[in-house]
């Protein structure tokens, strides 16, 4: 008598459980690292919606700026964080140390 | 500014104009520590020059840069140093870099406006490409311990930063 409300709930859970999964995931945050001027991953992909964290391990300021576009600021030993708007492919760099590159692929959400 | 780049690179030449030279002409990890703080210190004091007398947002902001980068890792050099037990040892190349610093002082201190700005980014540009050459061909391969031969490295790739970062300054004020 109890055994079957309770194994029809397991049920509605599973089911609920893949509705979940087959939904568009949820945004994320994808975390870049920057140690002795080097951004890593260098390349990465995301979505619209998703956040880029940068952890700075180095002692010295850097940007992540995408030209004529948006840009980050991190200060040395911390983290700046930015959330992306819009889709499509872009290269970034330092605008304090140039020779310091990434890349970011934002699909659509 | 070429009086100070050639004397500069002729010191640098002296310790690395022969490949195959013997050890006695390799800088020693107390040499290479002088050379590569004096190497900051003399672009702090550079920058310095230039926040007193530019006016120009770029050329200030560059300088700021540098004063920031070089006094950091400039820290950290004696940081490793001490940790090292290492006394940093003056020597001809410092000796060279720190006259022609001083001659580049001089000869920019006669100038002002755009004539200043462009000069000092111009030097700063080719500053930090002949410190880089040297930290390349000399200081790096001849650096005998680990951890300083990891900060020359890190070094390397700030400067070559700050090289491209002084080669967008002077696109800008051209």
């Amino acid at each position: 008598m109890r055994t079957a409300p309770t194994a029809s709930k397991r049920h509605l859970w599973v089911a609920l459980a893949l509705t979940i999964g087959a939904a568009p995931a949820k945004a994320g945050t994808i975390e870049v690292t920057i140690e002795k001027l080097v951004f890593s991953p260098a390349s990465i992909e995301a979505k619209v919606g998703d956040t880029i964290e940068w952890v700075n391990k180095d002692v010295f300021a850097h940007t992540a700026t995408v030209k004529g576009g948006w840009e980050a600021m991190i200060p040395p030993k911390k983290a700046a964080s930015l959330t992306l708007k819009t889709a499509g492919s872009v290269d970034y760099f330092c605008r304090f140390h140039p020779n310091m590159k990434g890349h970011l692929t934002v699909a659509s959400p | 500014m070429f009086i100070r780049s050639t004397t500069a690179l002729a010191a640098l030449f002296l310790l690395s104009a022969a490949p195959l030279a013997q050890a006695a002409d390799k800088p020693t990890d107390p040499q290479i520590a002088h050379i590569a703080y004096t190497a900051g210190v003399l672009d702090v004091e550079a920058a310095k020059q230039a926040l007193e007398k530019s006016k120009n947002k770029e050329v200030v902001d560059f300088a700021k840069d540098m004063v920031r980068d070089h006094e950091a890792v400039n820290k950290q050099a004696l940081d490793l140093v001490k940790k090292l037990k290492l006394t940093p040892e003056d020597n001809a190349t410092s000796k060279a870099l720190t006259e022609a610093a001083a001659e580049e002082r001089a000869q920019l201190a006669k100038l002002d406006g755009a004539a200043f700005d462009k000069a000092y980014v111009a030097n700063e540009v080719a500053y930090h490409k002949q410190v880089n050459a040297a930290l390349k061909t000399l200081l790096i391969p001849s650096a005998e311990n680990a951890e300083l031969k990891s900060l020359l490295e890190t070094g390397l790739k700030l400067f070559q930063g700050h090289e491209q970062h002084a080669e967008h300054v002077a696109g800008k004020l051209k």
